[in-house]
C-alpha cells in the first residue's frame, strides 16, 4: 500500500482532559485509488490528514508512506519524506502572494534542490494539464478561485508525489467549478498512479471517487459499510 | 532565495521605506565618523605625530597625566636619559600663545622641542597659511609672546587642541614661557622592553605610550567621547530599527512560511531565504549610504575638518551590515516556531 495507516490514536490536549481525535483509525490507499473521506464538523478528518502528511505525530499506531514507516522518523525526516513523497493540496489555495502561477511550481523544485530547467519543463507541463497554460504569469490576485485552487493542485504534483492529501479543495467553489476540481484530481490520480485521500463537504463530487470512507466520532467507518449510493440518497448533515 | 527575491520585488514600496532608513543612519553614521576622524586630528596630531614612543608626564597626585597640569625638571630628564632601554629622553614644552606676522596673528600652540635652533622657528602649514608666509619670502619674521622668531621652515599639518603648531627651541620656550620648569613632558625613545614602572615610581613621573597621549589633553576625551557616544547610539538605533523592521514581516509572512514547511521545505531552508533578503537590504541601503557619506565629506573637506578614509567610510558600513543581520537574524528565528499544521484546514 502507497499509504497505510495502521490503528492509530492521535489526542489533543483540551484543559485537563485529553479529546480524542482519532480512535483506533486504519486507512490503506492503494497506487491510482481515488478515496473519499466525509463526515461531520469536528469528527476528525483534518486531523486524520494532518497524521498521513506528517504534519502530527499520533500517540500510538503506525503510518506508512511510500513504503517509509515514519512512526519513529525525526522532524527533519518527515518533512524529507513530506518533500519528496506526498502532495498536499489546502482547503485555501494557500498560494504564496508574491509569486506568479509558474514560480508558485518553480519553489517546490528550489525547495528540492531540483535542477531549475526540469522544472521548467515539468511545471509547464502540469499548467497544460491543469489548463492554465495562458495563466503562467499571473499573481494570485489575478487569479479567480477555481483557477488559484488549480494552481494549488499542479504545485502539489510538482515533486512526482505517491501520496495525495486535498483537503476540502471545492469549499471555496460553486458547485460547478467544484465538479471540474474533483474530476481533474480524479483523472491525474489514475494518469499518475496517485494514492489520494480527499476530504470533502460536497457530496455531488462523490460519484467521481473510488471509495467513499465515513468519519464520525474519530472513528473512520470500514471499506463497504456505507456505499456511495448509501450517502447520496440520506445526505450527510441532516443528523448534525 | 527563489522566495525572498520575490518579496522583496513584490513588496517594493515596504523594502524601499526599510533601505532609505538603512541609507540615511549610515550616511549619518559615516558622516559622523569622518567628522570624529577630522577633529580628533586637530586636536592631537601634533602628539600622535611626535617622534618618540612613550610620553613622560610629571605626577600630580592622583589625578590622570595632563599637558596642561605637567611640569616637569631637570633632574627628571637627566635622571630619565640615564634609565636603562631608553635610547633618547627629550624635553618638549607645550603653551597655548599668540603667533604674529605684521598685521596678522592668530593663537597657535607653541611647541618647544630639542631640533629647532635657538630664534628660528618652523610653522605648521596651516598656521603659515593663516600668516601668509612662506620662508624666505616676505614675512619671514614672527613674534611669539613679544619676541622675534626667524621662520625657517614649514612642516606638516600638525595641530594640538584645534590650533595650529609653531616650534621652536626648548631654550626659547623656557624663556618665553617665563616657567621655571624644564619643560612640559619628556619624550622617549626606547629600545627592549625598559622598567618604565620603576623609574617613574623612583622619579615621580607618569609614562604613557605615545598613541595613548591623547587623552592628556584637556578637551579631547570628552569631544572625541561624546562623538563615539553618538555613533554608538546611531548603530545601536540602525540594529534596533532593522529588527522591528523584520519582526513586523516575520509576522505577516507567518501563513507563508506555514505553507512552505508544509510543503516540504526545511526550517534551515527558510531561515536562510529570509536571512539573505535582510542582507540585500541592508547591502543596497548601506552601501548606497556610504558611498554619499564619502562624497559629501570629499565635498565638505575644505570647510571641515573630515577625514575620508576607509576606517571611516568602510568600517561603518561593515558595522552597519553586521549590525542590522544581527538585528533581522533575531527578528527572524521566529520562523523556526511557525507550526506547519496551520496551513492545513481553514485557519487561513
Ligand atoms: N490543534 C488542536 N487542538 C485541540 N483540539 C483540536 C485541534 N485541532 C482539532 N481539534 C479538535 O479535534 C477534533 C477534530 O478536528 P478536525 O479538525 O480533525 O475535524 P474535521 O473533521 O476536519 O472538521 P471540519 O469538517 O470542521 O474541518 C475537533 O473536535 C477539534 O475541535
Ligand atoms: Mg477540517
Amino acid at each position: 500500500m502507497t499509504l497505510r495507516i495502521d490503528d492509530v490514536v492521535l489526542t489533543y490536549p483540551d484543559g485537563d482532559r485529553t479529546l480524542t481525535a482519532l480512535d483506533h483509525v486504519d486507512l490503506d490507499v492503494a497506487r491510482g485509488e481515488f478515496t473519499a473521506v466525509v463526515g461531520p464538523s469536528g469528527s476528525g478528518k483534518s486531523s486524520l490528514l494532518a497524521v498521513a502528511a506528517m504534519l502530527l505525530t499520533p500517540d500510538s499506531g503506525r503510518v506508512t508512506v511510500a513504503g517509509h514507516d515514519v512512526s519513529g522518523a525525526s522532524p527533519a525526516a518527515r518533512t524529507r519524506i513530506r518533500r519528496d513523497h506526498v502532495g498536499v493540496v489546502f482547503q485555501q489555495s494557500n498560494l504564496l502572494s508574491s509569486l506568479t502561477a509558474l514560480e508558485q511550481l518553480l519553489v517546490m523544485a528550489h525547495i528540492s534542490g531540483a535542477s531549475p530547467r526540469a522544472a521548467a519543463v515539468r511545471a509547464r507541463e502540469l499548467l497544460i494539464a491543469v489548463d492554465l497554460a495562458d495563466k503562467e504569469h499571473k499573481r494570485p490576485h489575478q487569479l479567480s478561485g477555481g483557477e488559484r485552487q488549480r494552481v494549488n493542485i499542479a504545485r502539489a504534483l510538482m515533486n512526482r508525489p505517491e501520496v495525495l492529501l486535498v483537503d476540502e479543495p471545492t469549499s471555496a467553489l460553486d458547485h460547478e467549478r467544484g465538479i471540474r476540481i474533483v474530476s481533474l484530481l480524479a483523472g491525474l490520480t489514475r494518469e499518475n498512479g496517485l494514492a489520494t485521500v480527499m476530504v470533502t463537504h460536497d457530496l455531488g463530487t462523490l460519484p467521481l471517487v473510488d471509495r467513499v470512507l465515513t468519519m464520525a466520532d474519530a472513528r473512520l467507518s470500514e471499506d463497504g459499510r456505507k456505499t456511495k449510493a448509501d450517502l447520496l440518497a440520506a445526505p450527510m448533515g441532516a443528523g448534525e | 532565495m527563489f522566495v525572498a527575491l520575490r518579496d522583496l520585488r513584490f513588496a517594493k514600496g515596504r523594502f524601499a521605506l526599510m533601505g532609505a532608513v538603512v541609507l540615511l543612519i549610515t550616511l549619518l553614521v559615516t558622516m559622523l565618523s569622518g567628522l570624529t576622524a577630522g577633529l580628533a586630528r586637530e586636536n592631537i596630531s601634533a602628539i600622535t605625530e611626535l617622534p618618540a614612543d612613550r610620553v613622560v608626564f610629571a605626577a600630580s597626585g592622583d589625578s590622570a597625566p595632563s599637558f596642561s597640569d605637567s611640569r616637569v625638571t631637570d633632574t627628571m630628564w637627566r635622571e630619565w636619559q640615564r634609565v636603562p632601554g631608553v635610547s633618547t629622553a627629550e624635553r618638549l614644552g607645550i603653551t597655548m600663545g599668540r603667533v604674529a606676522s605684521g598685521e596678522r596673528g592668530t593663537g597657535a600652540a607653541v611647541f618647544g622641542v630639542e631640533n629647532v635652533r635657538d630664534g628660528e622657528v618652523v610653522l605648521s602649514s596651516g598656521l603659515a597659511e593663516e600668516l601668509g608666509g612662506e620662508p624666505g619670502g616676505k614675512h619671514t619674521t614672527v613674534r611669539i609672546s613679544g619676541q622675534d622668531f626667524t621662520v625657517s621652515a614649514t612642516a606638516g599639518a600638525a595641530s594640538y587642541s584645534h590650533a595650529p603648531v609653531a616650534w621652536i627651541s626648548i631654550g626659547d620656550w623656557q624663556r618665553t614661557a617665563g616657567q621655571d620648569a624644564v619643560a612640559t613632558v619628556i619624550t622617549l625613545r626606547t629600545s627592549g622592553d625598559p622598567d618604565l614602572a620603576a623609574a617613574d615610581t623612583r622619579l615621580g613621573t607618569v609614562t604613557v605610550d605615545r598613541d595613548d597621549a591623547p587623552a592628556a589633553i584637556g578637551s579631547f576625551s570628552s569631544e572625541n567621547g561624546s562623538l563615539q557616544l553618538m555613533r554608538g547610539f546611531l548603530f545601536a538605533i540602525s540594529a534596533l530599527v532593522i529588527g522591528a523592521f523584520f519582526t513586523v514581516w516575520t509576522i505577516q509572512r507567518r501563513g507563508d512560511v506555514a505553507v512552505l514547511k508544509a510543503l516540504g521545505a526545511s526550517t534551515g531552508y527558510l531561515l536562510r531565504d529570509a536571512l539573505a533578503q535582510a542582507v540585500v537590504v541592508l547591502l543596497l541601503g548601506a552601501g548606497i549610504g556610504g558611498a554619499l557619506g564619502a562624497g559629501a565629506g570629499a565635498l565638505a573637506g575644505d570647510a571641515v575638518p573630515f577625514v575620508l578614509s576607509a576606517a571611516t567610510t568602510a568600517v561603518p558600513v561593515a558595522v552597519m551590515i553586521l549590525l542590522g543581520a544581527a538585528g533581522a537574524a533575531l527578528a527572524i528565528r521566529k520562523i523556526t516556531s511557525v507550526d506547519p499544521l496551520t496551513a492545513l484546514g481553514a485557519s487561513r
